[in-house]
């Protein structure tokens, strides 16, 4: 199904003067990806290679006594063993902006529990052996004296006074006076803008709903997995897959207490990420163990370990209210937010109070959000964290609100549209429009007003997300022949070398087939920060781009010494430098393989490196359709039609663009339809695999459709917007919207599974 | 514990190897034949990654032994193309960004080609459910499905 592509902004738009960017050319990594060739994080091996392995918790929550690791050490074949011990103590203080803070004291015992475990699969010792078998016969000689204590799943009952305690010394932060007595909450956020008592007293109607959402994995296909090799001398070497390759070696090199300087991180190809590999699991134990026996050391998680202990997203339990004049204008909102941080704190929270309410403009808004820990693996980044769970309680309730309003939910999102200039409750007023023009082309497209069948119903939701910018940087070299190689610090994991190469060659007027785009290793580029929040288009594509343009500067300087003219006198056009004036004489352009061949004679090889700090992301905005066939007898239902509507700034690989769109919208399918973390009663996980814990398939879906709506963005020399995330915010909203519609009844509590589902079908309530 | 000493054919070319009992063809292959193309997702035959054909049937090769490749011959994504030059399949998977991460991509591509060696002209709906047992988180299956039923299309001379 051909994807549409709209363009508010026609009238004096350069689209026209655009040769590479916009188009799909096959990416510069796809034969050795179709091939097998292609080196994941589990497919490298050294000569003399050791395999690790980790013994994890079988309690939800225990003290550790005392681990006995003698017997284990003594084993032929084992190499190495480590606990806690061989990770040096972390001071205990946030690091970094509120909204993404780090503390190492948590990060250090994630990787190895301490004096606690505090979830079922919590790593506790971890062996090398000569074998893989070996290492898991060693495993089962650790003796680890546990102290079981009672646990703590869900987030309401993990907030209880009498809740058992994860840490008994934690006192809730940003609660003025601060609370006397410790207890699970790790943080309180309150966000506020205008008067919101004011606001509901002056709203003709109002609908407050709760909601109930699981904790869902970013289900990446490939596990976590690592080589690593230290050496005598204190250096180190890593080839992991992960989102951010800097990161690895910061955090790494943190646990180990070594210079940054000292190890050396390859970016292996990843196999999926979704926001759930800007962490790191098995990295410094591998490294650990082979600082410990100086041989390289390989560890590969199962697939049951990704799922105990990794990051899933939050689960979460929500109140919101939304109150609105008859005519449709929305005067007052308010939420609670109570999100599940797992483990250690540091939920997303924060972003869901933030962007739940942001798609409106809503004069009084109160957004109140909790982090809280509780027995369960710490959460992790998943695309555009936060929001989507909170747009699932938001996004059903406007669908509510427009129905008791006898408004049409999409014209009633239209009406209260947020643009450039609108406020928002965390403070800074909106510095882009984009969302209006994606109600406006759902509103368009034949399927609004399309007839449905019996049991169908049409939903529509929204979403916003941040998108970032950040640190980023980029080498463009020019080869002998002319050729160029672009490197970069960006991790790439959906075809952001194929970005790349198209922005560097529409820069430099070359030919996408004449640029190589490669991922570097943390030794050979500047900083670069992960590949997340949307951000590598948009801030590493600017570093290229004026990496490029450091490079034609040079270009043009080589060409004016050849020439005889002054720098100044010669200009790039179409991929030859030129004079700038008819008056310079009768000079033919001269191609960039021609001055490239002479660089010998002008200096020596040419080239430029662009770091950056880049600024001016746009949000992303989404909106969705979806229609559903509930099945009154089973419960179960059938998504028939997914529409993804999203600003995108401007596409840059146009076919990679759409891919994140339907990617984006079947994992907000699966985590609306199928997917949950299941617990007994003990805190233990029951379906820590892909066969109960089901993802999206392919015979479960129809063909998602996309409308890429573009709003350049002034603040990318393309107009590029990230493209990653909102796609996935509004889909359990949309769903929901859908199967209300459909059975007239409105589900608060995801999954949506069947037994739900038939629940509600029998239920009176409405 | 001796290891066993097993005969077989991989891609086409005789192989001997020694394993453990226990280890399965797709340990074999990513850790005694190097052969890495062939991924692991889950080790339990839920997602596909690890797809290779063993005498013209597609299995989940973290479901077989190792020893059960005695005699047989096994086809794996290092088998795929015709020296430099790729199937269609792999070509159209390209093409059509049909891939974004990759690391389901191989076990689909040996999935896809054993279904149009059995089915040459499949409908959309019959590519949706032979390739139910294959995940891919990334892509949400759309290009994917038009690689194939395109692929489908070219080979059949379209």
């Amino acid at each position: 199904m051909d994807a549409k592509v709209i363009k508010p902004e026609a009238e004096g738009r350069d689209d026209n003067a655009l040769k590479i960017v916009g188009t799909s050319p096959v990416r510069p990594d796809g034969v050795p990806k179709v091939t097998g060739l292609a080196r994941y994080g589990a497919d490298f091996a050294l000569p003399g290679m050791l395999w690790g392995a980790i013994l994890r918790s079988p309690h939800a929550h225990a003290r550790i006594r005392a681990i006995d690791t003698s017997k284990a050490g003594s084993l032929t074949g084992v190499k190495a063993v480590i606990t806690s011990a061989d990770f040096p103590e972390q001071k205990y203080e946030f690091v970094g902006p509120e909204r993404v803070a780090i503390n190492f004291w948590h990060m250090t015992r994630n990787v190895m529990a301490r004096e606690k475990v505090l979830y079922e699969g919590h790593a506790v010792a971890a062996v090398a052996a000569t074998s893989k078998a070996i290492a898991e016969a060693a495993l089962r000689l650790i003796e680890v004296d546990y102290e079981p204590l009672p646990h703590v799943i869900d987030v309401d009952a993990a907030m209880q006074p009498d809740a058992p305690l994860l840490f008994e010394d934690m006192i809730t932060r940003g609660v003025e006076p601060p609370p006397k007595n410790a207890s699970n909450i790790s943080k309180r956020t309150e966000l506020n803008l205008g008067d919101v008592d004011a606001g509901f007293a002056a709203a003709d109607e109002i609908v407050e709903m709760s909601f109930k959402t699981a904790p869902v994995h970013q289900g990446y296909i490939e596990p976590h997995a690592c080589l690593a090799r230290f050496d005598a001398k204190g250096q180190g070497e890593i080839w992991a897959a992960s989102q951010g390759h800097f990161v690895v070696r910061a955090f790494t090199a943190r646990l180990l207490n070594m210079n940054i300087g000292d190890v050396l991180v390859h970016p292996a190809e990843i196999g999926g990420g979704f926001g759930g590999k800007t962490v790191i699991y098995v990295e410094p134990l591998a490294a650990a163990l082979s600082r410990k026996c100086g041989h390289p050391v390989k560890i590969m998680m199962s697939r049951e370990d990704v799922f105990k202990s990794t990051g899933p997203t939050s689960g979460s339990s929500m109140t919101v209210k939304i109150g609105a004049r008859k005519d449709g204008t929305l005067v007052a909102a308010d939420g609670l937010f109570k999100f599940q941080a797992g483990a250690f704190p540091g939920s997303p929270v924060m972003n869901a109070t933030m962007c739940g309410f942001a798609p409106y403009n809503i004069p009084n808004v109160r957004s109140v959000g909790y982090d809280v820990v509780c027995n369960r693996p710490k959460s992790a980044a998943y695309r555009a964290p936060g929001s989507p769970i909170s747009a699932f309680a938001v996004e059903s309730v406007m669908d509510a609100l427009a129905a008791k309003l006898g408004m049409d939910p999409l014209k009633f999102r239209l009406m209260n549209a947020c643009k450039t200039g609108t406020p928002t409750a965390w403070g800074p007023k909106h510095a882009h429009d984009g969302y209006a023009e994606t109600v406006k082309a759902l509103l368009a497209h034949p399927a609004y007003a399309a007839p449905l069948g019996k049991n169908q119903g049409r939903g529509f939701a929204s979403g916003f997300w941040f998108n970032n910018g950040g640190e980023s940087s980029a080498t463009v070299h020019v080869n002998e022949d002319g050729t160029v190689v672009v490197a970069t610090g960006s991790m790439d994991i959906g075809g952001s070398r194929a970005s790349m190469a198209i922005m560097a060659a529409e820069t430099l007027g070359i030919a996408y087939d004449d640029v190589r785009a490669i991922v570097a290793d943390t030794a050979s580029i500047g900083y670069t920060h992960v590949t997340g929040g949307s951000r590598v288009t948009f801030a590493t594509g600017i570093a290229v781009v004026e990496a490029c343009r450091k490079v034609i500067a040079e270009l043009c300087a080589r060409a004016a010494m050849i020439w005889k003219l002054e720098p100044g006198e010669v200009i790039w056009e179409n991929g030859c430098a030129r004079p700038a004036d008819a008056a310079a004489g009768k000079l033919e352009p001269m191609p960039l393989k021609a001055i490239a061949a002479k660089r010998a004679l002008t200096g020596g090889p040419i080239g430029a490196e662009a770091s950056v700090n880049a600024g001016g992301a746009a949000p992303g905005f989404a909106t969705e359709l979806c229609d559903v066939e509930v099945d009154p007898e089973t419960g179960g239902v059938k998504i028939l039609r997914f529409i993804v509507a999203q600003d995108v700034g401007r596409a840059i690989h146009r076919s990679y663009v759409e891919g994140q769109m339907e990617g984006g919208a079947v994992q907000g399918i699966g985590w609306a339809l199928n997917e949950e973390y299941i617990y007994d009663d003990a805190g233990r996980l029951l379906n820590a695999g892909f066969l109960d814990y089901r993802i999206p398939v392919a015979s479960d879906l129809p063909m998602i459709e996309t409308v890429l709506v573009e709003v350049p963005n002034p603040n990318h020399p393309y107009g590029a917007k990230g493209v990653g995330e909102v796609n996935i915010v509004p889909a359990m909203a949309a769903v929901a919207n859908a199967i209300n519609n459909a059975i007239g009844r409105r589900l608060t509590e995801l999954p949506m599974s069947p037994p739900k589902v038939l629940a509600a079908i029998h239920s009176g309530q409405k | 514990m001796s290891k066993h000493h097993v005969t077989t054919t991989l891609n086409g070319n005789a192989v001997e190897f020694l394993c453990e009992t226990q280890q399965t063809l797709l340990e074999v292959l990513r850790d005694e034949l190097h052969h890495t193309g062939t991924k692991e997702g889950c080790a339990t035959g839920d997602c596909g990654a690890c797809s290779v054909t063993l005498d013209g049937r597609l299995v989940c090769s973290c479901l077989v032994l190792g020893v059960e490749a005695q005699g047989k011959s096994i086809q794996t994504i290092e088998g795929m193309a015709e020296g430099t030059s790729l199937h269609p399949l792999q070509r159209k998977f390209l093409e059509h960004a049909a891939l974004q991460c990759g690391v389901c991509t191989p076990g689909i591509l040996i999935a896809a080609r054993a279904l149009l060696e059995r089915n040459p002209d499949p409908s959309e709906e019959e590519v949706r459910f032979w390739l139910a047992g294959n995940l891919c988180r990334c892509t949400g299956y759309n290009k994917i499905i038009d690689a194939v039923l395109d692929a489908a299309h070219e080979m059949r001379g379209g």
